[in-house]
This record gives C-alpha cells, sequence and structure tokens, in this order.
C-alpha cells in the first residue's frame, strides 16, 4: 500500500514536472538563443550553451525596436485607463441604474466579446480612414478603447451587481444621485476591480496584433507585436535577433503577471464568465 | 459635512435642465456614448462587412455597386478556401482537445495538495501572459525539422522518427495546435482548478464514505460536476480557433497551404490583395461561424445568473 502510494506520488509529480519543462522550454530556448552572436546561431547547436555571456543581440534587437516599444507604451497606457474607467462607469449603470432593456444592452455588449476581430475590420480601417487616424497611434488607441467596452463593461458589472442594493438605497435617501452614489459609496470600493481590470487591458493590449497589424503596419509606428513580425520577414531569419525582440517584447506582461498573479487570475476567471 | 455636501449637490443639480435632474436618465445619458461606440464599432460594422460582401469592391478604391452572390461564389470555388476549412477542422480538434485534457489534468493534479503548487500553476499560466506573436517565433524555431526539437529526439535515440512538424504538407496544422495549446491550457487549468475548488469537502468526504476510489470520484462527482467549466472552455477554445491568425502570419502558411487559416486568409485577400469583397465574404462566415457557439453559452450563463 504505501509503495503504490509512493508510486502514485511520484508520478503525480514527474508529470508536474514535465508539464512545467514544456512551458519553460520556449522561454530558454528564446534567452539562449538570445544570448548566442549571429555567427554562432545554427539550428544544430540549439540547445548548447552560449561560449560567452553576449548581450549584442539583445542590445541589437533593443536599437532596432525601442521606438516600438515606446510606441506599444503610448498605446497601451491610456488604452487601458480609458476603456478601465469606461468600463467602471457603464458597469455602476447596468448593475445598479438597471432599465427596461438594459440586459438585452449588457447580453449584447458580452456577446461582441467573443466575436473574431476580421468581421470588423474592413469597416475599422474605412472609419478610421475617414477620420484621418487611419495609421496613426490615436486611431489604434481609439479603436483598443471601443473594442475594450465589452470586457471591462462585463467585469466590473459582475462586480458592482455584488455590492448590496441597501447601500445604494441608504444614500438615495441621504440625498445622493448618480454621481454622488458613484463617488461615495461605488468608487471607495472598486480599488481591486480597477486593478483587475487595468492589469488585463494591459496585458491585451500589449499583445494585440492583429488589429495593431492592420492600422499601424508602418515599421516605425507599430507597437511590438507589428515589430517581431517585422524580425521574422527578413530574407535570412537572425534568430539571435528574433528571440532577443521577442524576450524584451514579453518582459513587461511577464513581470506584470509574476507580480501581480492573482489580480491576472481573477481578471481571467471573471472575464471567461465562470469566477 | 455630508449633509452640506448633499445639499450642495442638490443645488447645483438644480441648474440643470429639468429632465436631467432626474438620475435615471443621467445614467442612461452616461452608458449612451457606450452603446453608440459599441452599435457602431460591432454591430453596424458587421452589417457593413456583410454588405461589402455583396459588393464590387476588388480593387484600393472604394467600390461599393452590388454584385450579387460573386464573392460567395469566388470563395466557394476557392481549392484555398476548401484547403482552409479542412485545416480549421484539424485545428479545432487539436487545439480544444490539448486544451481540455491537458488543463484538466493539470489541475486535477493540482487540486491533490500539491507541494510547490504556487510554482506549477505560475509556470503553466505563464504563456498566456505572451503574446501569440511571441508563441509563434520561439516554436517556429523549436520545431525547424532539421534541428530543433527533432535533435532532442534523436539524442533520446529515435533517429528515424523526424516529423517535419509546421512543414507538414498534410499535417502542419496539427503542429501548430501545439503553440496554440501552449498559450491556452494554462488558461483552462486555471477554469478548472477554481472549478474544483469550488466544489465543497463534503460531497468528497461523501463520495469516499460510499466507497467511491478516486476515478470513480472524479466519473460520477467531479467531471459531472464541472461540466459549466467544460462548457467555457469549449467555446473559449473553440472561438479561438475560428479567429487564429497570429501563427499563421509569424511562421507562414506552409506548403500548399498546409498552416493557413481563414483568418489569415481574409486578411491576405482584404489588405494585400485589396480584394475587399471576397475578405469580406470570408470575414462574414467566420462570423456566422462563431454564433452557433457563442449563443448558447451565453443564453445558459444568464439563465444561472438569474437563478
Amino acid at each position: 500500500m504505501s509503495w503504490r502510494r509512493l508510486l502514485a506520488g511520484s508520478t503525480k509529480y514527474a508529470v508536474l514536472i514535465a508539464f512545467a519543462a514544456f512551458y519553460l522550454v520556449p522561454f530558454y530556448v528564446m534567452i539562449l538563443t538570445g544570448l548566442k552572436p549571429l555567427e554562432d546561431i545554427s539550428s544544430f547547436e540549439i540547445w548548447n550553451m552560449p561560449k560567452s555571456l553576449d548581450f549584442g543581440s539583445f542590445r541589437e534587437a533593443w536599437n532596432q525596436m525601442d521606438s516600438n516599444f515606446w510606441n506599444s507604451v503610448r498605446i497601451t497606457i491610456p488604452g487601458a485607463i480609458v476603456s478601465t474607467f469606461l468600463g467602471s462607469l457603464n458597469g455602476y449603470v447596468f448593475a445598479k441604474w438597471g432599465f427596461r432593456g438594459s440586459n438585452v444592452i449588457l447580453f449584447l455588449f458580452v456577446f461582441g466579446l467573443f466575436l473574431p476581430g476580421q468581421g470588423i475590420l474592413i469597416p475599422l480601417v474605412w472609419v478610421l480612414q475617414f477620420m484621418g487616424l487611419y495609421g496613426k497611434v490615436n486611431g489604434l488607441i481609439m479603436a483598443y478603447c471601443i473594442f475594450g467596452i465589452p470586457i471591462t463593461s462585463l467585469l466590473f458589472y459582475r462586480y458592482y451587481a455584488s455590492v448590496p442594493d441597501e447601500l445604494v438605497d441608504a444614500s438615495k435617501i441621504d440625498g445622493c444621485g448618480f454621481f454622488g452614489i458613484y463617488r461615495r459609496i461605488i468608487l471607495p470600493l472598486s480599488g481591486p476591480t480597477f486593478a483587475v481590470v487595468g492589469v488585463w487591458q494591459c496585458t491585451r493590449i500589449w499583445n494585440e496584433y492583429l488589429m495593431a497589424l492592420v492600422v499601424l503596419g508602418n515599421p516605425a509606428r507599430a507597437p511590438v507585436t507589428v515589430a517581431i513580425k517585422n524580425f521574422s520577414s527578413m530574407g535570412v531569419i537572425p534568430w539571435n535577433l528574433q528571440m532577443a525582440a521577442a524576450l524584451i517584447a514579453s518582459v513587461p506582461t511577464i513581470a506584470v503577471y509574476l507580480m501581480l498573479g492573482k489580480l491576472f487570475m481573477r481578471g481571467l476567471l471573471e472575464g471567461s464568465l465562470s469566477g | 459635512m455630508h449633509s452640506e455636501l448633499s445639499a450642495r449637490a442638490k443645488s447645483l443639480s438644480a441648474l440643470l435642465p429639468k429632465w436631467l435632474r432626474d438620475d435615471r436618465k443621467i445614467a442612461i445619458l452616461m452608458l449612451a456614448p457606450s452603446i453608440i461606440a459599441v452599435a457602431v464599432f460591432i454591430y453596424v460594422f458587421m452589417g457593413w462587412t456583410l454588405y461589402i460582401s455583396f459588393s464590387n469592391w476588388d480593387r484600393p478604391a472604394l467600390d461599393l455597386s452590388f454584385a450579387g452572390l460573386k464573392n460567395w461564389q469566388r470563395l466557394v470555388n476557392d481549392p484555398r478556401f476548401h484547403i482552409d476549412l479542412r485545416n480549421l477542422v484539424l485545428f479545432a480538434v487539436g487545439y480544444m482537445s490539448q486544451c481540455i485534457v491537458i488543463g484538466f489534468l493539470l489541475a486535477a493534479l493540482l487540486n491533490e495538495r500539491i507541494r510547490g503548487e504556487v510554482f506549477f500553476r505560475t509556470v503553466f499560466l505563464m504563456p498566456f501572459a505572451v503574446s501569440a506573436v511571441v508563441s509563434g517565433t520561439a516554436w517556429r524555431w523549436l520545431q525547424v525539422p532539421s534541428a530543433g526539437i527533432n535533435l532532442l529526439i534523436a539524442n533520446m535515440g529515435f533517429e528515424n522518427f523526424r516529423p517535419l512538424w509546421y512543414m507538414h504538407p498534410k499535417l502542419g496544422m496539427l503542429a501548430i495546435t501545439i503553440m496554440g495549446a501552449w498559450q491556452f491550457s494554462g488558461f483552462v487549468m486555471a477554469l478548472y482548478l477554481a472549478g474544483l475548488r469550488a466544489i465543497p469537502d463534503e460531497l468528497r468526504e461523501a463520495a469516499v464514505i460510499d466507497g467511491a476510489g478516486t476515478i470513480a470520484l472524479y466519473r460520477h462527482v467531479f467531471i459531472p460536476m464541472l461540466r459549466p467549466v467544460t462548457f467555457t472552455a469549449i467555446v473559449l477554445t473553440g472561438a479561438g480557433s475560428i479567429g487564429n491568425f497570429e501563427i499563421p502570419s509569424i511562421i507562414g502558411t506552409g506548403p500548399g497551404f498546409a498552416t493557413d487559416t481563414l483568418g489569415f486568409y481574409m486578411f491576405e485577400q482584404t489588405f494585400r490583395s485589396s480584394r475587399y469583397g471576397l475578405g469580406a465574404a470570408v470575414a462574414t462566415f467566420m462570423l456566422v461561424l462563431s454564433i452557433p457557439l457563442i449563443l448558447p453559452y451565453l443564453i445558459s450563463v444568464l439563465r444561472e445568473e438569474k437563478e
């Protein structure tokens, strides 16, 4: 019996460790390849350790993509902030000021969440051109703000729905109106949800690719995800630069994930409607 | 102080036109910009895409004249579209099953009071924090047929086993499912783990007292109770299969479009070849595919929330 238990226990750990290796190998290879100079890059030496620590590839990749990195920052921060605030306001209306048909509207918001982005791309380009925002950072920010509304509204709605109505009713009796209740009751309770939604939106916007490629394809204005693609479509693939670029592009989101994993997890559970 | 503030708020609101003093109307007014934005940018745009699919717009200059079913006929007769449909089935089968099976297995193991649970959980979910573009880039390097993973396999003594991975002319799509599952199986694991943790301990104890072994416990108690989670995982991975775009964009469409997808086909037709009408037809097709997947899910979730 104890033998069987020991066997079962070690099998469990063996499976977990094997999968941990599976998830980590691409990161490992990216670091390894990024630390090699181009002349040492051969697909046959993919698993070999670098002969010496060489940060040349990272430096070179950074020199080629630093403007893209800052573009991503300039897009992600306003996009995340605006869509998070809109979500808070909308969630408050849906949860505490529901009107006839507001459930249907919320349903239509959430429905849009799961649709493939390709379904709206052509009109989006057309409208952005019409507004003079096509190919501009502001155009992409606007798109992210609007397409962020469904998820942020949903996340806030689900949280605000759990705030007892009595709190709201009591402050109505105290003479608070729509904004008074929002400021005195709802906002002070919203800190953690703002963090969850903010983290979620930052990650999603930073990692987004399809819309960025279509709206900001121009290599100088593009965000990091598009810059990685540009590294990979050079004639001879400079694997070292590509891996270094992919790592540099991942640093912010991985850092946020490692530091704020709990918030990340909550966004994931709530956003998939199963929290 | 409190009453003073509210008195000030009241005097302020007295300045507003009468119809704006009603809080309910203010609420609707605050929501209105979002409603309009979503209505235009999602629903009007979808209708517009549908309309463009019936138009003559197949060059850079805008042309919205009615073309009937021309684009749709072209789509249905395009061999690349047939390959993409086959690819969608291959991808969906491989990707969904990997995500769900691996996600469930890992969640079940982590639920067994494992030492180092936080470490494992963090590692399993880490790929989800990076862009799909990063996944495609790293795995393209790992799946180079002449080296990469095949080198590891050869070192283990299986020198004759040299899969072509994403370069395979028929099954390249299955190699791509690994790249997708690498990113998303951790997400499914998190969903299942939360579901398992929500099952009350008494239920498990009661089943054990009734003599249920681990397998029976999962088969008769846990898996049926986790059905909503499985439903969520199916819908999310299904939607991911339909929208798949990033990976072919990074690694290419392979020999004979073996790793092409509807999403990438739409992108190329529209933004590389300026065949807007045809691209819109592909996009509409993708939307239509998604609806039967999403609708039952949302309806069931809403019904549950009401209860």
